[in-house]
């Protein structure tokens, strides 16, 4: 599935045609959308369709590097490790 | 006993020194241990709870009074909070710790709550039944096979078999209010930006709200006033302070307009759930409002329109779990890309892969125009109908949800027969617009049934007035399921 790689997801051989049943159906679903006609109308991406409140560019937050490494899987002085990426 | 008063009487109760703040803690929390079989709780925190009990018992005996000081509620585990583990019914976040307390949980401590635990969820708050959870699923106190709704299940049904007064909950689709519904609660799904969403674990950011799951209208406004107001640290918080109790409730019924949309109140709804409906409508109308037919015709495009939205926003936000910041990480990983393939394979059950799989088709190359922004298009229609049906009105009411509460697996095997439950909720959270859901009676079967009142913009004071009004002249929401009394 295309799909799954795009989101980073290994889905199992066995559970392809399962998760394909389900999409199909959901799109099914989603398909409804072409009944309502929205010629000329704007996209609206948030109830309250304002532009977000921006602030100033300063340092608000004090560094907590440790306490917030401190929830990883595996960390070294201070970095993250993931397997090797670059031989 | 205890248990069966409300938070407000609770409050008045701790003011006057007639229990202490302990001896409500200890037997709330020994109430949790006697049912925990409902699975109501996934963390339960005793030792902090008695510890904050006795500040608050400090602080009553000194005078200095917050708003909700020493009332012990419990926190829906989508919050974050630096003392117990915040899982949001994953596995991904099993054991996980947030290194900071959500907005909300800080705003409830300095109100001076004492926080029982956490309250089991469906997985990262996708379902409407609770059984997508990791850590099982919860029963419904009014019929236990019967599921309590979701996602907020577990906040429903700890408040409704008095393990707690009051607890919170977030809503995306429904999830506070249809759960309230199956449970006999009152509850109140604000409006966007009311409620802060710093450090509540985002579903879908456009959608997503949290609010109070209570028994009553009255109990509703002391909660959220608590809640709300303005969080510089949430991008789409609103720029205004929390309305009081007093503002909350103290609007008249009298000449109230309240519009029946035609739409909600066809044959496709249960015809016990629409008899009750239509009962609290006559009651209402007697003590004063005023009944008015209006229409929301694009609401059957709602459903289509929300899950594509939904799972797209999904997609997007649930990519931060890697496998290599927090959360779960596979031991099967021979390169970067399988440990972010196997992380989350592993770390994530069905429904959430599923919305992930649908949010990432519909924002992929070619797709972006057919489904999701036709989806935001759409979206501005069904918030136009709803603006042009309250120039007819005041309040928009209707059924909470279709049916009573359902069996325990009945729709586990069929995605969109689930998603269909969300019907009458959902428009609201494309809207932006709060909906509170009371208990306006029971089917044959002893299940409750929930009337959803949806109010303008930033209106929720309309709609906990019609509510508290309506609970004084009825006692549906004080109604106890047997077996918790």
């Amino acid at each position: 599935m295309r799909v799954a790689r795009l989101a980073r997801l290994k889905i199992a051989d066995g559970e392809i045609a399962n998760y394909q049943a389900g999409l199909a159906e959901i799109l099914t679903l989603v398909a409804q959308m072409d009944d309502c006609d929205t010629d000329g109308v704007a996209p609206l991406a948030q109830p309250q369709d304002i532009a977000l409140r921006l602030r100033d560019d300063q340092v608000t937050e004090t560094n907590e590097r440790e306490r917030l490494q401190s929830s990883a899987p595996q960390v070294e002085d201070g970095l993250y490790l993931v397997p090797r990426v670059v031989e | 006993m205890l248990h069966q008063h409300s938070l407000t009487a609770l409050r008045d109760m701790l003011r006057r020194k007639e229990v202490s703040s302990e001896e409500l803690t200890r037997h709330f929390l020994d109430r949790i241990g006697q049912f925990s079989s409902l699975n109501a709780f996934i963390a339960v925190d005793e030792e902090g709870a008695i510890e904050s009990a006795r500040k608050a018992d400090q602080a009553i005996a000194s005078g200095q009074l917050a708003d909700l000081t020493g009332l012990p509620i419990a926190h829906k585990d989508i919050f974050c909070t630096r003392r117990l583990t915040t899982t949001c019914g994953s596995k991904m976040l099993a054991g996980f710790t947030a290194p900071y307390d959500a907005t909300v949980v800080e705003r409830l401590d300095s109100a001076g709550v004492v926080v029982t635990g956490k309250t089991n969820m469906d997985e990262f708050a996708m379902g409407s039944s609770n059984e997508t959870s990791f850590f099982g699923s919860v029963q419904n106190p009014w019929d236990i096979t019967r599921v309590p709704g979701g996602s907020s299940g577990g906040s429903a049904a700890a408040v409704a078999a008095r393990l707690v007064p009051g607890a919170t909950g977030t809503d995306t689709g429904g999830s506070i209010r249809q759960p309230a519904a199956f449970c006999g609660l009152t509850g109140l799904k604000p409006s966007y930006g009311r409620v802060s969403r710093y450090g509540m674990i985002a579903f879908a950011s456009s959608l997503d709200q949290g609010g109070p799951l209570t028994r009553s209208a009255e109990d509703a406004a002391l909660f959220f006033s608590a809640m709300a107001g303005f969080d510089s640290r949430d991008s789409t918080s609103i720029a205004q302070e929390a309305p009081s109790v007093d503002d909350l409730l103290s609007k008249p019924l009298k000449g109230l307009r309240l519009g029946l949309p035609t739409e909600f109140l066809d044959d496709s709804v249960d015809a016990e759930v629409l008899a009750r409906v239509r009962e609290a409508l006559d009651a209402l109308e007697s003590l004063g409002a005023q009944l008015v037919d209006v229409s929301l015709p694009n609401s059957s495009a709602g459903i289509p329109c929300y899950y594509v939205i939904a799972p797209a926003e999904a997609s997007s936000n649930l990519s931060r779990f890697d496998g290599v910041r927090f959360g779960h990480r596979s031991r099967d990983a021979a390169d970067l890309q399988s440990l972010y393939e196997n992380s989350r394979a592993e770390g994530f059950g069905d429904e959430v892969k599923r919305r992930i799989l649908i949010g990432t088709y519909v924002l992929s190359a070619g797709y972006y125009d057919a489904y999701y922004l036709k989806a935001q298009k759409i979206r501005r229609i069904i918030s136009e109908d709803f603006s042009k049906a309250f120039e007819r009105c005041d309040v928009i009411v209707g059924p909470t949800s279709p049916t009573t509460a359902f069996a325990l697996g009945e729709k586990t095997k069929d995605p969109v027969s689930m998603y269909l439950n969300d019907i009458f909720t959902n428009t609201v959270n494309l809207a932006g617009l709060p909906g509170l859901s009371i208990p306006v009676g029971f089917d044959t079967a002893g299940l409750p049934v929930g009337m959803q009142l949806i109010g303008r913009f930033m209106d929720e004071a309309s709609l906990l007035s019609v509510g508290h009004r309506y609970q004084q002249e009825t006692d549906w929401h004080v109604r106890c399921p047997e077996g918790f009394g």
